[in-house]
């Protein structure tokens, strides 16, 4: 019933469309309506650009040599989709796979996230939003080849069956997709078609390897750090030490002496200004920049100081803010004796994304138009900066999608600061390649961190044992403030994605209320993989894990009775963990401990249950054990990697050393020694994933692994030591 | 301004570049050989991981100019090894990759771990493994691959 609710809905948003390709072969591509899509995401003045201009629009592409090119509509930088998409289009088209080549697709209207209306990787919605999509683009295709087929062999479709790109037709005739891409590129586009029923699905559901993974081992896959072009010069930039400050007066006599410096200009930041050096290669770049003598001015600029702000943020936790929810009775709080309430108070630093390939962007600028290349998560947006600050039509500037080395939301940057500083390079040196590079110094302080946040929460414990009143603060820049999402996140003066996972908790607590404050600060900031579930569920999980310790009741158990019967992705997913570490999880040998959590986001139902002891001071994770929903797995393997690999991301904050902190307005950290991510040692040594089986719609599987693995190691470090920790970084156990 | 002589890969390859350059940008700008990684330019994260002289060696740090005759081994060489050849084998066998940044410098890491402990415990591993970065977290398939390789290599 969804499945053809959702296929009529992308026939009325949507008309397919037929082309020729130069080298001959089949282009399909789906159009989607604008208007569908103008209410979410971007305000009208960042309203898509019109389609032309661009070169055919598509999808699929059948080569004479057999080779299957599907454009995949988002960035891959890690998360799988570069083969999960093109498996779920093969699968309906009933292409064979081992001739399937996935290519990220340009910016272009055509390829926009049919929900957002932009060019987007956000949300954990890569497959979830674009599951049907491919799934339809797939089946009309194989539709048209088959038309062309029954056409060739005087029958009809219904005679003819697909298999691994072959038609075969009545009295053994066959033909393969390529020798009938031309027929069928003449074929009309069917208005409906028939889907697959699951249990014919050949790739969808199978674990199917990465295509990428050779090219990524031996070298030879480009990322957009690797872009070489003709006459290509390379840029870094001296950037302001207080977020916004201005070059007073910079003497560059000594940068320009070095050989191979090409030009060194005041740069118009998107707050500020800063120093551009641009040189032949990126060494001499970043000698020059390092020998730059600049006076900043920095008058007005608030001096951003974290334990300034950890003071200025209780005293906000404790005075009425704006309010998220307001369920049940404010006042029940009150009413329930003092020992058995709980005041938490927790602190989370500024985390920095720092995704391995430092963020970077060419761009080429000839006057009447302009090319990009950029590994970036947000393709719409940053094609319409750079046609901005270039002073051209969007369709003017064509944009490649980059490979891009992680990126965890640090490639989705709403003001497009670092496209925006190319493209001012580029304008300058018109006619020149230029490529930007922030090295690693420019990112661990160039902000657009996940903001900091207080949390303070006041729990009333029932007779029963469980929380029958819940009084929460949140204190934390807004994420999506002075951005063109704000009405889409923003309501009430609530910025939802900082009240994600307690306003909307799944657990049965009759009177909860949540509110915020949103001090502005003068440190920019951004969503980080898994976004406000970064902190919520490390306050919701440790509080609940705490409360059942006083119940005196299993931690699985205790979950299972509080979180309401509605919550049935956690309610499974906990089953199958209780099942899946049955063989370890009370079984523990001395000195080790289990700690467990359980947390939905973005659709995906995720529990975790881990094994601790503790090793020089830190948390050593022997073991872990995951359950997911995620409705349909498309790529069960990828589920699999992506859950066992998201969960150290998750560690992050629990490194020593994981946040960014500030003194005088200055980031006090500057690359991976005074910040440090997760190394092999801090990772668990191994994640066993289990999958509930699923015919729901897919969601997503990027982002729920991160929230799940923080509390339920803290908790079980608080088995062992007896103490709680709410206090992030984990400097100290 | 100076010319150096390199053997790179078993190719004699001669570059003219500032002597202070590391062999990283030597290696990626000067001759094209993007497969080596830039991530910090510190030593701190790996993946900039090549072999001097047959040892693992973060050549973001090191100066071209100290390089000297000792032969380079970089990630589009090391598949001429055996040892080599297996582990990136075992990578694509275990899918280990996601973003795939820092995996050439893995890789690297792993092959010099390989070399000398050719049946490497949890505990070779991340001392050999330690100083290398994957922030997509892909290490518990870096381990399995590694022990993989370790069993496919005679």
């Amino acid at each position: 019933m969804r499945t053809r609710s959702a296929e009529q809905e992308l026939n009325r948003r949507g008309f397919l469309r037929v082309s020729f390709a130069a080298a001959g072969g089949l282009f399909i591509s789906l159009h989607l309506d604008r208007r569908a899509s103008a209410q979410e995401g971007v305000s009208a003045s960042q309203a898509p650009p019109a389609k032309t201009g661009y070169p055919p629009d598509a999808f699929v592409n059948i080569r004479p040599d057999g080779k299957i090119v599907i454009q995949v509509n988002r960035l891959e930088f890690g998360q799988g989709v570069q083969t999960a998409l093109p498996m779920v289009l093969a699968d309906e088209m009933d292409a064979d796979w081992s001739n399937v080549i996935g290519e990220l697709a340009p910016a272009a209207d055509v390829y926009k996230d049919p929900l957002f209306g932009i060019q987007i990787v956000g949300g954990s919605g890569s497959i979830a939003h674009s599951y049907q999509q491919y799934r339809e683009l797939g089946a009309k295709t194989r539709a048209m080849l088959v038309a062309a087929a029954a056409d060739r062999w005087g029958t009809t479709p219904d005679q003819c069956r697909t298999e691994a790109s072959v038609v075969h037709g009545p009295g053994g005739k066959s033909a393969t997709y390529a020798e009938l891409a031309s027929d069928a590129a003449r074929k009309p586009i069917p208005a409906t078609v028939r889907l697959k029923n699951p249990t014919e699905f050949r790739l969808v559901g199978k674990r199917t390897k990465r295509l990428d993974s050779r090219p990524k081992c031996d070298g030879s896959l480009k990322f957009g750090l690797d872009l070489d072009l003709p006459g290509m010069k390379v840029a870094v930039i001296a950037h302001p030490p207080v977020f916004g400050a201005r070059v007073k007066s910079v003497n560059d006599t000594e940068a320009r002496a070095i050989e191979g410096v090409r030009d060194v200009f005041e740069i118009q930041l998107v707050k500020g200004s800063g120093v551009a050096v641009v040189a032949d290669k990126f060494w001499p770049a970043k000698q020059a920049r390092s020998r730059l003598k600049i006076e900043w001015d920095a008058t007005g600029l608030e001096a951003a100081d974290s334990s300034e702000l950890w003071t200025r943020y209780k005293q906000l936790s404790r005075t009425p803010g704006k309010v998220a929810l307001n369920q049940g009775d404010e006042k029940a709080l009150e009413r329930i004796p003092e020992p058995n309430r709980i005041l938490a108070e927790y602190e989370f630093p500024y985390l920095p994304h720092s995704p391995m390939e430092p963020l970077n962007t060419t761009v080429r600028f000839d006057g009447d138009r302009a090319e990009v290349w950029a590994g970036s998560q947000f393709q719409t947006v940053d094609q319409m900066a750079v046609a901005e600050v270039l002073g051209l039509e969007p369709q003017r500037v064509t944009f490649h999608t980059e490979m891009a080395g992680g990126g965890f939301g640090r490639r989705a940057v709403a003001d497009s600061h670092v496209q925006r500083e190319a493209a001012t390079i580029a304008k300058r040196l018109r006619g020149t390649p230029v490529k930007l590079v922030w090295t690693r110094e420019d990112d661990v302080q160039g902000g657009y961190y996940r903001p900091m946040h207080f949390h303070r929460v006041e729990v009333g414990i029932g007779p029963d044992g469980f929380p029958a009143a819940w009084r929460h603060m949140i204190v934390g820049q807004s994420i999506t403030a002075d951005t063109p999402f704000v009405n889409f996140t923003t309501k009430n003066g609530v910025d939802s994605t900082m009240t994600e996972g307690t306003a909307d908790t799944h657990y049965k607590i009759p009177n909860l209320h949540v509110s915020v404050h949103h001090p502005k600060v003068n440190v920019p900031v951004l969503w980080w993989r898994s976004v406000g579930h970064t902190h919520s569920a490390f306050v919701m999980e440790t509080l609940i894990d705490e409360l059942a310790r006083r119940a005196k009741m299993d931690p699985i158990a205790y979950r299972r009775k509080l979180l309401k019967p509605e919550a049935g992705k956690l309610h499974r997913t906990l089953e199958l963990l209780e099942k899946a570490s049955a063989d370890w999880r009370n079984r523990l040998p001395k000195g080790h401990a289990l700690g467990v959590s359980c947390h939905e986001s973005f659709g995906t139902g995720v529990a975790c249950a881990v094994d601790v002891s503790i090793e020089n001071k830190r948390p050593s994770i022997h073991r872990a054990t995951v359950a997911v929903d995620c409705g349909v797995a498309v790529n069960p393997l990828s589920v699999e990697s992506q859950f066992q690999a998201g969960v150290t991301f998750g560690m992050s904050q629990l490194m020593a050393k994981g946040g960014v902190t500030l003194k005088n307005g200055m980031v006090e950290q500057r690359n991976f020694d005074g910040y440090t991510p997760p190394y092999i040692v801090d990772a668990p040594v191994t994640v066993d994933v289990h999958i509930v089986p699923s015919t729901e719609a897919p969601t997503g599987c990027g982002e729920p692994p991160v929230p799940v693995i923080s509390p339920a190691v803290v908790n079980a470090l608080a088995r062992l030591t007896g103490k709680r920790y709410r206090s992030l970084p984990l400097v100290s156990i | 301004m100076a010319t150096y002589h390199l053997n790179v890969n078993g190719q004699h390859r001669e570059v003219t570049v500032d002597p202070s350059t590391p062999l990283l940008w030597v290696l990626r700008e000067d001759l094209k050989m993007t497969g080596t990684k830039f991530g910090c330019g510190i030593s701190a994260c790996g993946a900039c991981t090549v072999h001097v002289g047959g040892v693992a060696t973060r050549s973001c740090v090191v100066p071209v100019s100290h390089v000297g005759d000792r032969p380079i081994v970089t990630i589009e060489g090391i598949g001429q090894d055996a040892v080599g050849r297996a582990v990136q084998d075992a990578w694509v066998e275990q899918d280990v990759v996601q973003c795939g940044y820092c995996q050439s410098g893995q890789i690297m890491a792993a092959v010099a771990l390989l070399k000398h402990t050719p049946k490497p415990t949890d505990k070779n591993i991340e001392e050999s493994m330690g100083g290398n970065i994957c922030r997509c977290g892909t290490y518990p398939r870096i381990r399995e691959a590694i022990k993989s390789a370790a069993a496919q290599i005679k």
